[in-house]
């Protein structure tokens, strides 16, 4: 088992391979988690700080839990409240905490290429937990493990992502992840919600929700954002959820075994009918937070892995 | 007067649209004569002789953009700093941009700019002056007063004024004074809060991102706008293939409009941000490939006439952020020529053309003697090995801001000497 990252940044630097291997691991830590023996020692004596410069509440829990369910020292720091409001920049903040000598930085910021910025001044393991519309790859991943768990693949299969692809990182980190597994993809929304160059991403796109969904075997739901909601990019709530919120009705169209899955927090009326989402038959959405701490306990895992054998060569060659 | 002949040169003479050897005779600031070789006619004496190496020379490049950023930012860039990179560049006369803090909209502020410049640059610098007061977009200056202290043109350089009815006075008002109006074609509505080009890279990167259609909305409502007062008019940059067939329109209609590019659209395209390299950010934001090539064309066939280094300095800290916040702009007044110069190795344009773009025409839309390699016009000239490799160290660079995205470029084409007002103001070690 290798994996040859400093950081984990986006799926995009990710061989198919890589992501076989943090699937693999995770899929043991899934087990794991289930029984009495849940915690481990991979991440014991490393520091674990959670840096996050936008609002989140499961994604950093999920962190948390993963590094102490390690044995990993665990810190979350709220950035909207601290240093950033009295004017420090991104870098000064990153300057700061690497004196810290933390070994693993995970890190949420609002806009895209942050986390890379600050990966390249830091000299511990990055985490990305969400750059502004450009990546979210741990969500991928969770993603990925749920589908393969429930499917028992990751390739060949006809996934359809509906909802507002544009401002979406868990969608770009998604199409990234599943092509390079070789899963057709089709994204369905309405077209004010769709990347520019959409054509070029070697997807199949769709407006009509019921002809997208057709014989599809998995079933992604997008979060709307409540900013979106009103007159910008879809004229009101109430039309989203006629033409594109997820139902029963809609879902028929879907293949009679397709999952529905929502990276949370759900807007139920919205872009989710709720009794569909609770619908333990369909719904695999409880389950996608399960794979989220199993996924990034494998992903903070390898890098620590990769921490250690860098400090080993370099005591070899002093 | 003191005489100085520079022999043994390939002669740039971008009116003709000529390469020939020959020797340039320099009487004082102006040049006296052209001599090619092989005439038969005896050399002239002359008090000094250059010997010019066989290397090229050319009008000294008339640089319409430039933002030197004093008053408010001497820190970024001073009109000594500033001055020095031009001679280095072989860039003879810098036209600068009254983008600074505070703008520069009334001729007091001109007049400061005026005395530092003339104290401080080693080159010709002829300031432009705001077209509304802050560049705010509400009332117009005194174009007027400005004219008569000096302004060469006016522009609210990339703010877009964003009222019709403000604009189309303005433009009338300038017409009647027979000033030209430079703007920034764009429509300010979508391009709000842009960071990139829209298109399947931005959205891979997910960054903020424009059409580069409101290029062409922007244009095409200057263009309506000088239908109706017959303004004098220059698009600062035109960047999009989209927008060319408009500029072309409006010129076979006969309004009285040029346009410009800069060289960072000629030479670099969106992909070069890859990677999130806030060097590369610039306004408007890079384009595809296909658009790098359209403007080539338009450039190569006249429809395009000026290239700029648009030349903006930034300090580190305000580039040192994440993409979406970091300032846009690049420094270029030393790259410029060994930038332009790629679009000559790769075959695009000869070097007559890329000096008509270069010195000609923004000297001529200016009315201005230099640009010219003939008797009679002013004595700004650059000597240049054309094919001289190196590689950019960024550190050495004179400006005071060092935000090139040509760091560690490999580039071809050196400035070996500057002469402005027959004063050699640059020599190359």
């Amino acid at each position: 088992m290798s994996f040859d990252h400093a950081h984990l940044l986006g799926i995009e630097p990710l061989a198919p391979r890589d992501i076989t291997t943090i699937l693999d691991l995770a899929d043991q830590y899934a087990d794991r988690g289930r029984s009495a023996a849940k915690y481990g020692d991979a991440l014991a004596g490393l520091t674990q700080i959670n840096m996050f410069f936008e609002n989140s509440t499961r994604t950093q829990a999920s962190f948390e839990l993963a590094g102490k369910r390690l044995g990993a020292d665990v810190m979350s720091m709220a950035m909207q409240a601290s240093s950033i409001k009295k004017g420090e920049t991104l870098i000064d903040t990153a300057m700061t905490l690497n004196a810290m000598h933390p070994d693993l930085l995970v890190v949420r910021h609002p806009h895209s290429g942050a986390v890379n910025l600050l990966a390249q001044k830091v000299n511990c393991a990055v985490l990305n937990a969400g750059d502004g519309r450009h990546e979210h790859p741990t969500q991928a991943l969770l993603d990925a493990l749920t589908i393969r768990r429930a499917k028992g693949r990751l390739h060949r299969l006809n996934i359809a992502i509906c909802g507002d692809i544009a401002h979406s990182r868990v969608a770009r980190s998604n199409i990234i992840l599943l092509g390079k597994m070789e899963n057709r993809i089709r994204l369905i929304g309405p077209p004010t919600l769709m990347p520019a160059g959409i054509a070029e991403f070697g997807t199949e796109v769709y407006d009509d929700m019921k002809k997208g969904l057709e014989g599809v075997d998995v079933v992604m739901m997008l979060r709307l954002q409540r900013e979106r909601m009103d007159g910008g990019f879809i004229p009101s709530e109430r039309e989203y959820y006629h033409r594109y919120g997820l139902d029963a009705e809609k879902l028929a169209h879907a293949a009679p075994d397709a999952i529905v899955m929502h990276p949370g927090p759900m807007n139920r009326g919205v872009e989710i009918d709720g009794e569909l989402a609770d619908d333990l038959r369909r719904s695999v959405i409880q389950q996608q937070v399960e794979m989220g701490v199993a996924v990034r306990m494998a992903a903070m895992d390898l890098l620590a892995r990769n921490l250690r054998s860098r400090a080993t060569t370099e005591t070899v060659m002093a | 007067m003191t005489q100085t002949l520079i022999t043994n040169a390939i002669l740039i003479d971008p009116e003709a649209g000529t390469e020939a050897r020959g020797s340039v005779l320099l009487d004082g600031a102006s040049i006296a004569a052209i001599l090619p070789d092989g005439n038969g006619g005896p050399a002239p004496k002359a008090a000094r002789v250059i010997d010019g190496g066989g290397k090229h020379l050319a009008p000294g490049i008339v640089d319409i953009g430039v933002k030197v950023c004093e008053p408010g930012e001497r820190h970024k860039e001073s009109y000594r700093s500033a001055g020095l990179a031009a001679a280095a560049g072989g860039v003879t006369t810098i036209v600068t941009r009254p983008d600074t803090l505070p703008a520069i909209d009334s001729p007091e502020v001109l007049e400061f700019a005026r005395r530092r410049a003339n104290e401080a640059a080693p080159v010709n610098v002829l300031p432009m002056a705001a077209l509304t007061k802050g560049r705010l977009g509400r009332e117009m200056t005194e174009i007027g007063f400005l004219m008569d202290a000096g302004a060469v043109a006016f522009t609210d350089c990339d703010h877009v004024v964003q009222d019709t009815k403000v604009f189309a006075r303005a433009l009338t008002y300038a017409r009647a004074l027979g000033a030209l109006v430079i703007a920034h074609p764009q429509e300010p509505g979508l391009s709000a809060g842009a960071a990139a080009t829209s298109g399947k890279f931005a959205s891979l990167y997910g960054l903020p991102a424009v059409s580069p259609m409101a290029e062409r909305m922007g244009l095409d409502r200057d263009i309506a706008l000088l239908e109706m007062t017959g303004a004098r008019y220059h698009a600062d940059q035109i960047t999009t293939a989209r927008a060319l067939p408009a500029l072309e329109r409006a010129k076979r209609n006969g309004l009285d409009i040029t346009a410009g590019t800069s060289i960072h659209h000629l030479t670099l395209n969106e992909l070069d941000v890859s990677g999130y390299r806030t060097f590369f950010k610039v306004k408007p934001p890079l384009r595809s490939e296909e658009d790098r090539h359209a403007v080539i064309a338009a450039l190569r066939d006249g429809l395009i006439d000026t290239i700029s280094s648009m030349h903006t300095p930034q300090d580190e800290e305000s580039k040192r952020l994440p993409f979406e916040e970091a300032a846009s702009g690049a420094v270029a007044l030393e790259t410029l020529l060994p930038a332009a110069l790629r679009l000559y190795h790769s075959g695009d344009l000869d070097l007559p053309t890329l000096f008509r773009a270069l010195s000609l025409n923004p000297a001529r839309r200016l009315g201005l003697p230099s640009g010219r390699l003939a008797a009679g016009a002013p004595a700004d000239l650059v000597l240049f090995d054309a094919n001289k490799p190196f590689v950019l160290d960024r550190a050495t660079l004179r400006s005071k801001s060092k935000n090139t995205p040509f760091d560690g470029a490999r580039m071809q084409g050196r400035v070996l000497a500057t002469w402005v007002a027959g004063a050699n103001v640059y020599e190359a070690e």
